[in-house]
C-alpha cells in the first residue's frame, strides 16, 4: 500500500519529495516545453530556409527579419481554418490520434540532458538544490525514449484507421510496418551504445563521455567507442522512424496525397506536423546524447564576475550538437530520393538490423574479453570471422529467396497465359 | 560510395546565388524586393480595348464567353444610344465579366474576338481576399482615357509592366498563319495608334519591319488547301 501510494507520488523513485523539489520539476517541465515550442519553430524555418537555398531559391523571406516568423504565421493561419471531421471517420479515434503522436514527442525529450559542466559531476545548484539540467534522469533512461516513439506509431496508425478512407489507411499501415521494422535496428544500435556505458541513464552515458579522451584532442564519445557502426545504423533506423525523407512513405505524396493525415485539417493538421518536427529535434537530441557527448565538453571560461557558469557551456555544446544534427537530417532530406516499399524492407531487415545485431555482438565479444582478460587481437579477429561467414550466409539466403520468389512469379505468368488460351 | 556525390551537389549549391528572385509582391518595401520583367506574349488578366477616338471595340458578340472553356465570361450586350454610342455600330458590351477563380488563361477568347476588343496583358497578381472581388467587370477591365490598363488595389506595378497588352493577340492574329507574319491585321488602340507585328519566333525568319508577303485574305479557305 505504501508503495504504491509513494510511486504515484514519485514515479522516478529518487525519494525525499519536498515542495522545492517540486517547484523545481515543474519548472524544469515548463522549460522544456517552452524550449521545444520555440525550436520547432525555428527548426521548421531552418528546415524551409535551407532546403530553399540547396534547391537555389530564397525560402521563406518576408514574415519577420530573413523570414523567422513564417511558422508562426502558418500556425496562426492553420489555426483559423475550418476543422473538418469526416462522417466515415470513427470520430472519437480520429480526435485522440494527433495528441497520440505529440504527447510523446515531448515526453521522449524528458530523458535528454540539456546542460551542466559534466567535467565535475554534471549536476547544477538551483537555489541551494542540487539537480540535473534535464526533466527527469529515470533509472530506465533511455528505454523512455524507445518506448516513446513506440507510441507515437499509435498516433501515426490511428489517424490512419480512423479516417475511414484509403489514402490514409495505406498510409498507416506502411507507417506501422515501417517503424516497426526498424524499431529493432534502432534498438539493437541503442543496446551496443548501453553496453559499452554500462548504464541506462542518459545522464550516466554523458558522464562516461565526457571522462579524458585519446591523445587529448579526440574525444572520448559513443560515436568513437563503439565503432560508427551502431551510429550509421541508428542515424538511418531513426530517420525511418521519423518517416523523414528518404524514408517518407508514409506520406508520400505522390501515392497517398498526404498519406495518414490526408483527412486531417486546421489546428488537427497543425499538431500532426508539430510532433513530426518535434521528433526531429527529439531525435537529433537523442543522438548527440548518445554518440556525441551530449552537452560534455571542454569549459574555457569558468567564471564571470564571481558567477559559476560552467553549466552554460554545457548548454553551448548541446545547442551547436543539435544543430549540427538538424542539419544533417535536412541536408539527407534535400539530397536522398524516396525509397521504394520493398527497398525500405529490405535495407531494414536484411542490412540494418543483422549489421546491428552482429556489431552488438562483436563488442559484447570485446567487452567480455576485456573484462577476463583474454588476447583482443584473438578476439577480434575470431569475431570478424564469424561475421564475415554470417554475412556470407545472409547474402546467400537473400539471393536464394529472390531467385526463388523470381521462379515462382514466372509460374504464376505462365499458369494465368495457358488459362487465357 | 558514388551515391554520397548527391551531399556534396547539395551542399554545393547551397553556396550558389539563387534562381529566383526575391519578389515581395508589393507588401513590403524591402531593398531586396525584385520582380522579373515578364514576357511580352504573356497570358496575364485581360483587358479590355478602344478604338483611337475612345470607343469601346467590344460589341457584345459573346464569343469570347462562347469559346471559353473554363466558362468564366459573362456577357451581355445591348443596342448602341445612336446619338451617344458606346461602340462603333450597332452593339455594345453592356456587361463584361470575368471570373478569376475560373479563368485559366488559355487566351482563346483573344484568339475569338473578332475586333480585338479583348486581349491579356503582362499583369498576374490576383490577391483578392474574397469571392465578390475576383470578378472583375467592365469597371476593372476596360482600359482608361489613355489606353493603359487600370491598376487594381493589389496589382504591383513596375516599369513597364503594364505596357504590353495585346502581345499574344499580335502574335496569333488572324489565324497564326505563317504567311500573315508581319502583317498587321487589326486595328488601332487608343494610346498606341496602330500596334507593329510581334516578331516571329519562327528560327531564320526574315525581318519583319516590312510585311514579305502580300497576302490575298478575301475568299480564302483553310480546309481547301489542307487537303491538296
Amino acid at each position: 500500500m505504501t508503495n504504491t501510494f509513494v510511486f504515484a507520488a514519485d514515479p522516478l523513485l529518487v525519494g525525499d519529495i519536498g515542495l522545492a523539489e517540486v517547484l523545481l520539476t515543474l519548472s524544469k517541465v515548463l522549460i522544456a516545453f517552452g524550449f521545444l515550442l520555440v525550436s520547432v519553430m525555428l527548426m521548421i524555418w531552418f528546415e524551409r530556409k535551407l532546403l530553399g537555398g540547396m534547391h537555389q531559391r530564397f525560402g521563406p523571406t518576408m514574415a519577420g527579419p530573413f523570414g523567422i516568423l513564417q511558422t508562426l504565421a502558418d500556425g496562426i493561419k492553420l489555426f483559423f481554418k475550418e476543422d473538418l471531421v469526416p462522417d466515415r471517420s470513427d470520430r472519437f479515434v480520429f480526435k485522440l490520434a494527433p495528441y497520440l503522436s505529440l504527447i510523446p514527442a515531448f515526453l521522449a525529450f524528458a530523458i535528454v540532458p540539456l546542460g551542466g559542466d559534466f567535467n565535475s559531476g554534471g549536476s547544477v545548484e538551483v537555489f541551494g538544490h542540487t539537480t540535473f539540467l534535464q526533466v527527469a534522469d529515470p533509472p530506465v533512461g533511455i528505454l523512455w525514449f524507445l518506448a516513446m516513439s513506440s507510441v507515437a506509431v499509435y498516433g501515426v496508425m490511428l489517424a490512419g484507421w480512423s479516417s475511414g478512407s484509403k489514402y490514409p489507411l495505406l498510409g498507416s499501415v506502411r507507417a506501422s510496418a515501417q517503424m516497426v521494422s526498424y524499431e529493432a535496428a534502432l534498438g539493437l544500435s541503442v543496446a551496443s551504445v548501453v553496453l559499452v556505458a554500462g548504464s541506462l541513464s542518459t545522464h550516466d552515458m554523458v558522464l562516461a563521455q565526457a571522462a579524458e579522451g585519446y591523445f587529448g584532442v579526440i574525444p572520448r564519445w559513443n560515436v568513437i567507442i563503439t565503432g560508427l557502426v551502431p551510429f550509421i545504423v541508428f542515424m538511418i533506423a531513426g530517420t525511418a522512424e521519423l518517416n523523414r525523407p528518404p524514408f517518407d512513405l508514409v506520406e508520400a505524396e505522390q501515392e497517398l496525397v498526404g498519406g495518414f493525415h490526408t483527412e486531417y485539417s486546421s489546428i488537427r493538421f497543425a499538431l500532426f506536423f508539430l510532433a513530426e518536427f518535434m521528433n526531429t529535434i527529439t531525435m537529433s537530441a537523442i543522438i548527440v546524447t548518445l554518440f556525441f557527448g551530449g552537452p560534455a565538453g571542454p569549459v574555457l571560461i569558468s567564471e564571470i564576475a564571481g558567477l559559476n557558469i560552467g553549466w552554460a557551456w554545457g548548454l553551448l555544446w548541446f545547442f551547436v550538437k543539435l544543430f549540427v544534427m538538424l542539419f544533417v537530417f535536412i541536408w539527407m532530406r534535400a539530397t536522398l530520393p524516396r525509397f521504394r516499399y520493398d527497398q525500405l524492407m529490405d535495407l531494414g531487415w536484411k542490412a540494418l538490423t543483422p549489421a546491428a545485431l552482429a556489431w552488438f555482438l562483436f563488442l559484447a565479444a570485446l567487452e567480455t574479453g576485456r573484462r577476463r582478460d583474454w588476447n583482443e587481437a584473438l578476439i577480434t579477429l575470431l569475431s570478424l570471422l564469424v561475421i564475415s561467414v554470417a554475412t556470407a550466409l545472409l547474402v546467400r539466403a537473400v539471393r536464394n529467396g529472390r531467385r526463388i520468389a523470381a521462379m515462382q512469379a514466372q509460374a504464376m505468368q505462365a499458369e494465368s497465359v495457358s488459362e487465357r488460351n | 560510395m558514388g551515391y554520397l556525390q548527391g551531399f556534396a551537389v547539395t551542399l554545393r549549391q547551397l553556396f550558389l546565388p539563387s534562381v529566383t528572385t526575391d519578389y515581395r509582391g508589393g507588401f513590403d518595401d524591402s531593398p531586396d524586393d525584385e520582380k522579373r520583367p515578364k514576357p511580352e506574349r504573356m497570358h496575364g488578366r485581360h483587358v479590355l480595348n478602344r478604338y483611337e477616338d475612345g470607343m469601346e471595340k467590344c460589341i457584345g458578340c459573346e464569343l469570347c464567353a462562347g469559346v471559353c472553356p473554363a466558362d468564366c465570361i459573362y456577357v451581355r450586350g445591348a443596342d448602341n444610344d445612336p446619338d451617344d454610342p458606346v461602340a462603333p455600330g450597332e452593339r455594345y458590351g453592356y456587361v463584361y465579366e470575368i471570373n478569376y477563380l475560373r479563368c485559366i488563361h488559355c487566351d482563346l477568347c483573344v484568339e475569338a474576338c473578332p475586333t480585338q476588343a479583348i486581349t491579356e496583358s503582362k499583369l498576374f497578381e490576383f490577391s483578392f481576399t474574397n469571392r465578390a472581388n475576383a470578378v472583375y467587370t467592365k469597371d476593372e477591365l476596360l482600359v482608361d482615357d489613355d489606353g493603359k490598363p487600370q491598376q487594381l488595389p493589389w496589382e504591383d506595378w513596375r516599369a513597364g509592366d503594364d505596357a504590353m497588352t495585346s502581345g499574344w493577340m499580335r502574335a496569333t492574329s488572324p489565324s497564326g498563319d505563317q504567311r500573315y507574319l508581319g502583317v498587321a491585321a487589326w486595328s488601332g488602340e487608343l494610346g498606341y495608334g496602330v500596334r507593329s507585328p510581334e516578331p516571329a519566333d519562327v528560327i531564320g525568319s526574315p525581318d519583319l519591319s516590312q510585311p514579305q508577303v502580300k497576302v490575298e485574305t478575301s475568299g480564302h479557305d483553310d480546309r481547301k488547301e489542307s487537303h491538296g
